[in-house]
């Protein structure tokens, strides 16, 4: 495995764009955008103000740079350098702002999210949407970029509006049976809606593309609830994640739950039959198979806080639909790979620290995690391997990001950002390493 | 003998005297084991003597003083001793007899004491049962109690955690209430705060946007108007993506279901496939069989003709296989009743039998071939040891191995010595080949050059000027010439034959020297005559020559010179 030099960065705002040929990074209040194959300089724009979000257009074409602070936007295009591109929200405010799926609209969030601003930069008219709901996902787009669903609250009553992205049209809006709607997502065949409640209740609702309530998912009343989502690429499978640590996978055919994956403290011979894998880089042998039973290191959580560290937060569907990984939050060094074709654990994978991130290859079947420490962790099912990231002075990768083709992975550390490149061979087709 | 029945008489008889009026009475009167003759038996007129020393012996044996002393000399009886002693044995049977009174008052007391004292065990017995009974049944209760007492300790266990469950749950929804109310409350004090800068603010920045130059549409069309039609059309769109959703499902679904048809079916042809086998050895339910046979024939036919009303083909599938799983359920729970029945019994009556048999035929079967095959396996292993172990000696199977490498070793050995001899020999012959080649073609060349040089002088031989020997040189040299030419092709071929000889390459250079020195004498014999321009190519011509005929070709230089 090869790996670039050190490049800067500053917020961990590292894009590669849609197409795959060009990395856009913020350094400051500089945007640079550099040819991913060479990693040269093509592009070099300067932003008012730091940048606090930047985004490619779908197209890749053009780069939005977003201060909230200021309350600005700028849009800089790769084609013509000399083409700019403000939008300022003046004293209303900025809070989130997005590209529309067809590259050439931004939903700009308001301050106290008092509305969604679309600017059109093709006519350069603004349109609005009202009562946008301020949780913790509300806007989401479907995965062909037809459609949006935007989550309301009207009068103590939670709504969801579906636009038609081409022209801004407003297709449907209905009332939600929640109580304080939390998120929604698209399955990526973009027929379906799901749509969360607050982690006070555990209530999963599912609406068509049309409106109409599909099925009502409810698993348990009182406890905390629902704490994340996830549909499988194949949209066959919904998975929720939920703070009593345990995964319910739904099927897309009944809407009925089909398996439950618990997160135990200790795994014994019993209970699963796959591989666990221990990374411990101080060890002699970095990474083991350890045979069950396993005690996996389990943090309580703090009682009286809210939001407590306690449950399911990530989970992640690899893209042939076949593995998922979850992460436990009071088992914050665990990442738990499990097989969907078996409906059991495939694997379990133990750091040394807590994971700060872990991402599937777009491509393959491969799992690319990191600690905060200066190691990336790799496993496929056919093996898994840590490397060091070879930098001087010390480079803790907090977050990684695969490219769109699988090739490279982009890892980001505090302040710096590194390439690391994968072997032709690596965990995809042979064991050796 | 006889003192001894005289003994008992007088035994009796003293009885008798407790009622002396009516001895003659009782004598009459007397039980019938009495002995009749009792008093006269015992004393007669002969044995006073015997019988009064008798009395003496029996009295003191009382502990009374005697009846008579011999001591006093007189034969006749002392009575008043006589009459002392029967009153002293009357008052010794008097008091006997009041003792056995009182005994016999004795015996009745304790008899009565005992009665009474069985009496009351019985009923203290009866008591004890009662009260073991009581006891056990009090035991039992205290059981229960405790078990219940346990139960609702259980119970009481559960509701504390349920409580406290559920104190945890309210504690925890509270800290999210509080939270989200503290954010709402943040929240709401920003607003509050915005609102006061926007009101104490004069300038309101407005919204904006800046820029160079509007951009064409992603897609490149121009945008659309929002009127009905273009609603219309986003509703068709909606729809037409859920239909084709719902569309590619049912086509995955249809072939699920046709799959699991599939496999349904297989299962029932195997299931009615192994009824029939089974049911054919039994008697008497072949017109059942043939029956459900055709039944479920029918069904198959039925199903297969009509698989396009989709429900009422599935209930039929589904109903058949229950029916076929049934007595396939059934029939084997009837063979596995079977066989413990004759397990346990060991009569063989009627259906019973054939399946016993014939699981005791298969036993044996079986079993002969494990046997057969364990005997296979020893007289296999047998005899892999035996080859393993035919080299007894280690030292000596090692030699003879190594024996027989070696006549091996030294053929090969000799086989390789052959053929590198003949290896090198072949690569002398190719080098000599080559070498004659190269000498060949130089001696061709020499051979063409003396040709032209020849050639050459002729031509100017021939000129005007008239030489008397030089037309016979050149005649006698071109017939030199010609015969050593002549001559050198035929040496030629000699030479060339040569060297397919086994033979050094040695012997071919001086063949192919004497040839070249021929030619040379040849053309010696023209520059005597001539110009020096030959002799300048005979140098010439010298020098071309192979190096090993250096040395003669200098001599002959020499010497023509």
């Amino acid at each position: 495995m090869n790996f670039s030099e050190l490049f800067k960065q500053s917020n961990q705002l590292c894009k590669v764009s849609p197409d795959g040929k060009y990395l856009a990074t913020c350094v400051q209040y500089r945007l640079v955008v550099r040819d991913v194959s060479t990693l040269q300089i093509l592009h070099l724009y300067t932003c008012l103000d730091q940048v606090s979000h930047m985004e490619w257009s779908s197209d890749s074409l053009f780069i939005l740079c977003a201060m909230y602070k200021r309350g600005l936007i700028q849009v800089w295009s790769l084609e013509q350098p000399d083409w700019h591109c403000k939008i300022d929200e003046g004293s209303i405010g900025l809070v989130s702002s997005r590209w529309s799926p067809d590259g050439r609209h931004i939903l700009n969030t308001t301050e106290f999210h008092l509305r969604v601003t679309v600017w059109s930069l093709c006519t350069k008219a603004v349109s609005y949407m009202k009562y946008p709901k301020a949780c913790q996902k509300g806007i989401d787009f479907s995965k062909d970029g037809g459609y949006m669903a935007l989550a309301e609250r009207r009068d103590c009553k939670d709504y969801v509006s579906i636009f038609v992205c081409e022209d801004w049209h407003l297709l449907r809006n209905f009332e939600t049976e929640t109580q304080d709607l939390s998120g929604l997502e698209w399955s990526p065949n973009g027929c379906v809606l799901a749509v969360w409640d607050s982690c006070l209740e555990y209530k999963v609702l599912l609406y068509s593309l049309d409106g109409r309530l599909l099925s009502t998912y409810s698993a348990y009343e009182w406890s905390l609830g629902v704490k994340c989502v996830s549909w499988s690429p194949s949209s066959q499978f919904l998975a929720i994640g939920s703070y009593d640590e345990k995964v319910r996978i739904l099927n897309h055919i009944t809407w009925g739950k089909i398996a439950q994956f618990e997160h135990p403290a200790s795994i014994d011979n019993t209970k699963a039959e796959g591989n666990f894998v221990l990374s411990v880089p101080e060890l002699p042998h970095p990474d083991e198979i350890c045979a069950p039973p396993i005690q996996i290191p389990v943090v309580k959580p703090d009682p009286d806080r809210a939001n407590p560290k306690i449950g399911v937060s990530v989970l992640a569907f690899s893209s042939d639909s076949r593995y998922l990984a979850s992460r436990n939050d009071n088992m914050a060094t665990a990442v738990w790979v499990w097989d969907m074709q078996k409906m059991s654990l495939e694997a379990v994978l133990e750091q040394t620290a807590a994971v700060r991130c872990f991402q599937w290859d777009p491509r393959h079947p491969r799992l690319a995690l990191c600690t905060g420490n200066s190691k990336l962790y790799l496993w496929s099912p056919r093996g898994c391997v840590s490397v060091q990231v070879p930098a001087e002075g010390g480079f803790q990768v907090q977050s990684l990001s695969w490219h769109c083709s699988g090739d490279f992975l982009i890892l980001l550390g505090k302040d710096q950002l590194c390439l690391c490149y994968m072997d032709e061979h690596a965990l995809v087709q042979d064991a050796t390493l | 003998m006889p003192e001894s029945s005289l003994f008992k008489d007088g035994r009796r008889s003293s009885v008798e005297s407790r009622t002396p009026p009516l001895r003659q009475l009782s004598q009459s009167l007397q039980p019938l084991h009495r002995n009749p003759h009792t008093i006269s038996i015992f004393c007669s007129e002969h044995n006073v003597q015997e019988c009064l020393s008798h009395i003496n012996m029996e009295v003191s044996s009382l502990g009374l003083p005697p009846v008579w002393s011999e001591l006093d000399g007189s034969s006749v009886l002392n009575v008043v001793a006589v009459l002392n002693r029967m009153y002293d044995l009357i008052q010794l049977h008097h008091k006997s007899l009041r003792t056995v009174e009182n005994m016999e008052v004795e015996q009745l007391k304790l008899n009565s004491n005992v009665d009474f004292l069985k009496l009351t065990t019985t009923r203290l017995k009866e008591q004890l049962d009662v009260s073991k009974r009581e006891n056990t049944g009090l035991l039992e209760r205290e059981r229960q109690l405790l078990l219940k007492v346990k139960s609702l300790q259980n119970c009481l266990k559960n509701e504390k955690e349920e409580v406290q469950k559920l104190q945890n749950i309210i504690a925890s929804r509270a800290s999210q209430y509080n939270h989200d109310m503290k954010r709402k409350e943040r929240e709401f004090n920003k607003l509050k705060e915005r609102l006061n800068q926007l009101l104490a603010d004069k300038k309101e920045r407005k919204q904006a946007i800046d820029v160079l130059n509007n951009i064409g549409r992603a897609d490149g069309k121009r945008s659309l108007w929002k009127t009905e039609k273009t609603e219309a059309k986003h509703e068709g769109e909606m729809y037409k993506t859920l239909l084709n959703d719902y569309d590619s499902r049912q086509r995955e679904l249809v072939l699920e279901n046709a799959e699991l048809k599939k496999v349904l079916h297989q299962m029932k042809k195997e299931m009615m496939s192994v009824l029939r086998s089974r049911k054919l050895s039994l008697r008497g339910e072949k017109a059942d069989l043939s029956g459900t046979q055709a039944a479920s024939e029918e069904d198959e036919e039925e199903v297969f003709d009509s698989e396009l009303t989709c429900v009422h083909a599935r209930e039929k599938l589904t109903n058949s296989i229950r029916l076929q799983w049934r007595r396939l359920k059934s029939h084997v729970e009837r063979l596995d009743s079977q066989v413990s029945l004759t397990q346990m019994s060991k009569s063989t009556t009627g259906d019973p039998v054939p399946p016993r048999e014939t699981c005791e035929k298969e036993m044996e079967r079986l079993k002969l071939e494990i046997q057969q095959c364990k005997d296979f396996i020893q007289t296999q292993q047998h005899h892999l040891q035996q080859k393993l172990s035919t080299p007894c000696d280690e030292d000596a199977a090692l030699l003879l191995n190594d024996s027989y490498m070696l006549q091996e070793k030294e053929r090969l050995r000799g086989e390789w010595k052959n053929l590198e001899e003949q290896r090198t020999i072949f690569e002398k012959e190719r080098s000599n080949f080559t070498e004659a080649a190269i000498r060949l073609s130089h001696e061709r060349k020499v051979f063409e050059e003396d040709r032209a040089t020849w050639l050459k002088h002729h031509f100017l031989s021939l000129s005007p000027f008239e030489n008397s020997i030089k037309p016979q040189l050149s005649k006698s040299s071109s017939a030199i010439l010609i015969s050593e030419a002549d001559s050198s092709a035929q040496l030629a071929p000699e030479k060339l034959s040569s060297c397919y000889s086994n033979s050094t390459s040695s012997p071919s250079a001086f063949i192919t020297s004497p040839s070249i020195s021929n030619l040379q004498h040849t053309l010696d014999l023209i520059p005597e005559n001539g110009s020096t321009k030959p002799g300048r190519e005979r140098s010439v011509l010298c020098e071309n020559i192979h190096p090993r005929d250096k040395l003669w070709n200098d001599d002959k230089d020499l010497s023509s010179k």
